[in-house]
């Protein structure tokens, strides 16, 4: 007895035995290859960007009590949590954003009602996404002039 | 097909703690006080029993989607199926039990 061959998924071979013709035909892109592709890599690195976040916000220190302003102001003091939270602001929202895509494609049947969700959809990102990429290169831990902190006291 | 369902469930839920997330963090931008004000209003048990609710769907959610990965890009992933969803309840609760001790020790005042 043989085994069978069986094509990875997407490959191009079973690309062509299906269709009969590769993936970039006319009018086909390789967009939802990519998207699939990214889901993994952003899950990837928002498993250490999420969970490290999560760690040491809520687990080191004294955690939930000791979130505030002068907090925040400690943290983006360093720019590796700049550059640490910008990067999962980014990639959280991009993955999330693209599952959401995912899923209205599933479900909402109507041409109509998908256009119109995912057009919500991406302008929610859209906004959320720069909003939160301002706020981490505009903060300002001096914001409020009779600030205590010690980064304010020259 | 539950694990599928609870990766979507999870997914969405995470997401739309994200949008409010990045809001409530942006008022570092209105003012210290603004921030500490709505952040105060979260230093209770509920919103405490929500936060241990949202950790335990981003562990499944993590956990469960580098088993995907695996399954996906390991050759003999599809053949560990089994044993990667033990491995995800276990690295789940090994990380879960921990968390939910700290954090609720901090709601409830310890
Ligand atoms: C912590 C690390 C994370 C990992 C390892 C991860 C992994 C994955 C993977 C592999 C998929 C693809 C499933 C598929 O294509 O069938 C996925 C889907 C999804 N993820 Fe994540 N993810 C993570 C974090 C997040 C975060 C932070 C959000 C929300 C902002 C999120 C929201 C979603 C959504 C909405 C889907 C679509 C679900 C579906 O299509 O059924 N994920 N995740």
């Amino acid at each position: 007895m043989t085994t069978p061959e069986i094509a990875q998924p997407r490959s191009s071979t079973r690309a062509v035995s299906l269709k009969g013709g590769g993936r970039n035909r006319s009018g086909q892109t390789n967009f939802e290859l990519y998207s699939w592709l990214f889901m993994r890599l952003s899950g990837l690195a928002l498993v250490v960007l999420v969970l490290g976040h999560l760690f040491v916000n809520l687990m080191l220190g004294g955690g939930i009590t000791a979130l505030d302003f002068g907090f925040v102001a400690g943290k983006w003091a360093n720019p590796l949590w700049q550059v640490w939270d910008l990067l999962m602001l980014w990639l959280a929202m991009l993955h999330g954003t693209n599952g959401l895509r995912t899923i209205t494609n599933d479900y909402a049947e109507k041409d109509q009602t998908r256009f119109w969700l995912k057009a919500l959809l991406i302008t929610a990102s859209i906004v959320i996404v720069v909003l939160g990429t301002l706020v981490i290169f505009t903060f300002d831990p001096c914001l409020d002039p009779s600030s205590t902190l010690s980064v304010c006291s020259k | 097909m539950w694990s599928w369902v609870a990766h979507r469930i999870t997914g969405v839920g995470i997401f739309f703690f994200l949008l409010v997330h990045v809001l409530d963090t942006a008022l570092v931008r209105v003012s210290p006080a603004a921030y500490n004000e709505v952040i105060g209003t979260y230093k209770n048990p509920i919103i405490g029993l929500l936060e241990v609710g949202l950790v335990a769907a981003i562990l499944f959610h993590a956990f469960n989607g580098i088993r995907l990965i695996l399954v996906d890009f390991w050759a003999k992933g599809p053949r560990y199926q089994r044993q990667m969803m033990i491995g995800v309840g276990v690295v789940w609760v090994v990380l879960f039990v921990p968390f939910v001790i700290r954090h609720l020790s901090h709601v409830f005042g310890g």
